[in-house]
């Protein structure tokens, strides 16, 4: 059953459960913040419809401001102008930002601990017919491994928008990797949120779960759908939103390994160095575990509709079935 | 304007040679590190500190000051031994200490460890654009309207497309308030410029980008003066100020060498300096 205490959207399990895209879970959050604080700026690199900049840019004309494609030159700018005091949300194609910019946000950025917040949207195969260019599938990996780098992972548009505004909060670097396509919602406005904190989702109504799901970002409605089949089956599973990938929420990450001894991981994302490494890093440290992992397997991608991506390479509902059938027979 | 008075130049030629003995003492004490370059600024360094930007030793971070970003950052032993002249620090601190473990003096220069810096910063070709988000952040606030920011940046990290962005964001924003200083020494870290990657004529290039251009001799103090004054009176435009400069300035026989680029003096080397200088 849904975890009652996080208030999470009851019809997500109907066929026309209500979506919204991610990148207007982050425009909302932008206009909120940025009516409530003067010191937040958004800078984009010609992209601003389509990472949803245009409400801010129309209510705060000269708190915004367009780099022309040049995501390098993006990044530094927005380091610049935390020196004197400002909050600046930068947000790109997270195949160029932080693909493209990386050693600037390296060295801008976080060597010198600059609170600037990257918006990294069109992230996952789920971004779909642009093809394997446009598909970010390491970002995660690039960001994660950078001190004073907060990352995260929201699943969907309200924890997008929560994200947004949690991040102006803190006083260092923050990556919020978000998705193209609308996506349904599986929290609502009254779940609450927290940076580095994971929440379980789901749990058996009795009993105790043979297999511990982790999944980050809009890939938890696809682990969600799999209980149908596996409570059927007789397979008791619990489901993590880990919507931070960093700090890693290890103390529920073990607690969930003790439990369940069997973990999943899933992510529209590289294998390597993505969730699964991070879990992983976490549990053979801390409590070894067994574990499967759903996400790109050392692969680039290509054009097709998500559906299509999701199947052929294996990150779909079926695969995550697939999985933790698998691991339970290990 | 305001002229440089011939009493005014002769201290500045005083501090200047005080600054060269300083970065080569502590160059040759940390045993590596960037003496050409840091030779060759010493002379906009010392205007910049002693006569043309609004510092406070007292009182480093106050407000009012114009910003500085040092983009190449290989040439810090300058920028180190210009702010101990100035009093922000004591000098032998910084010549006992530069590139040593734990220092403020690292041998690129880091907030964390001196955090009077405006920025960090080291990889070339992004010192120009943290300068343009700097100039813009200021543009924001009305009362901010009168400070400058200085950005220095070396020739051949203009090699670096990154810096040609930054300088088309600067036309399109109109940051009057920007002073970017190129030292153009025509060398660069295995040769010459102009052999490497051509960049003349380099005028002509930050011209067209509708920016200010000037240019100047970098060891005239006069001219530096003129072209900061002129810099910092013009409005609707970013100024550009080419300073011609000579790499290794002060001791004749490295000036000019680009092997002086990335190597410290030894101690016969630096007896021999210090005796020039």
């Amino acid at each position: 059953m849904l975890n009652p205490n996080l208030k999470l959207n009851t019809k997500i399990f109907n066929i026309d459960v209500e979506k919204k895209s991610e990148r207007d879970g982050f425009g909302d959050g932008l206009v909120l913040v940025g009516s409530k604080n003067e010191n937040v700026i958004a800078l984009t690199a010609d992209l601003k419809d389509s990472v949803k900049m245009s409400e801010f840019a129309n209510r705060f004309p000269e708190r915004f401001f367009d780099v022309g494609i040049a995501e390098q030159n993006l990044v530094s700018i927005a380091s610049g102008m935390t020196a004197e005091g400002k909050i600046p949300f930068i947000a790109s194609y997270s195949i160029f930002c932080p693909g493209r910019s990386w050693e600037q946000i390296r060295t801008n950025i976080c060597y010198n601990n600059r609170p600037v917040k990257i918006i990294g949207s069109h992230a996952g195969i789920s971004t779909g017919p642009d093809g394997g260019s446009h598909q970010s599938l390491e970002d995660i990996a690039l960001t994660r491994i950078l001190p004073n780098m907060t990352v995260i992972v929201p699943c969907d548009a309200i924890e997008t928008k929560k994200a947004t505004i949690a991040c102006t909060k803190i006083e260092t670097p923050t990556y919020i990797r978000i998705s193209r396509n609308e996506t349904p919602k599986i929290t609502t406005e009254e779940t609450p949120f927290e940076i580095g904190k994971a929440q379980i989702v789901y749990a058996p109504e009795q009993g105790i779960a043979q297999v511990g799901i982790i999944a980050s970002g809009p890939i938890l409605y696809r682990a969600l759908l799999t209980v149908k089949e596996l409570e059927k089956n007789g397979i008791k599973v619990k489901i993590m939103n880990l919507s931070t990938i960093k700090p890693l929420d290890e103390k529920a990450i073990i607690d969930l390994a003790k439990e369940t001894k069997r973990i999943v991981t899933c992510e529209d994302h590289q294998i390597n160095g993505g969730v699964g490494s991070s879990v992983s890093e976490c549990l053979s440290k801390n409590y070894p575990t067994i574990i499967e992992m759903i996400g790109i397997e050392d692969k680039f991608g290509q054009t097709g509709t998500p559906e299509e991506l999701e199947k052929y390479y294996k990150i779909d509902k079926e695969s995550i079935i697939e999985k933790v059938e698998k691991i339970l027979r290990k | 304007m305001d002229k440089l008075s011939l009493k005014e130049i002769k201290e500045l030629e005083e501090k200047a040679k005080n600054i060269r003995k300083s970065i080569l003492i502590a160059l040759c004490n940390a045993g590596s590190g960037h003496t050409g370059g840091s030779l060759g600024m010493t002379d906009i360094f010392t205007y910049l500190f002693f006569k043309g930007l609004k510092n406070d030793p007292q009182n480093p971070k106050w407000e009012e000051r114009d910003r500085l970003v040092l983009s190449n950052g290989h040439i810090c032993p300058v920028y180190y031994a210009t702010l101990g002249e100035r009093g922000y620090f004591s000098k032998e601190n910084f010549e006992n200490n530069l590139r040593k473990f734990n220092s403020p003096f690292q041998g690129h220069p880091h907030r964390k460890f001196l955090d009077i810096l405006e920025t960090s910063s080291g990889p070339l070709g992004e010192g120009l654009s943290q300068a343009v988000g700097i100039a813009l952040a200021l543009k924001i606030d009305k009362n901010n309207y009168n400070k400058k920011v200085y950005c220095l940046v070396g020739d051949g990290e203009l090699d670096e497309g990154q810096n040609w962005e930054a300088l088309m964001t600067a036309n399109k924003y109109k940051l009057d308030n920007l002073i970017i200083i190129v030292d153009r020494n025509k060398v660069q870290l295995s040769g010459k410029t102009e052999e490497i990657m051509p960049l003349d004529s380099l005028y002509f290039k930050l011209e067209s980008f509708n920016l200010n251009v000037i240019n100047i001799d970098g060891h005239n103090f006069e001219q530096i003066h003129n072209a900061i004054e002129e810099a910092k009176n013009i409005e609707g435009k970013a100024s550009v100020i080419i300073a011609h400069t000579i790499i290794a300035k002060g001791v004749k026989e490295w000036e000019g060498d680009y092997h002086w680029h990335g190597k410290a003096p030894n101690k016969d080397e630096l007896e021999l300096a210090l005796k020039e200088i």
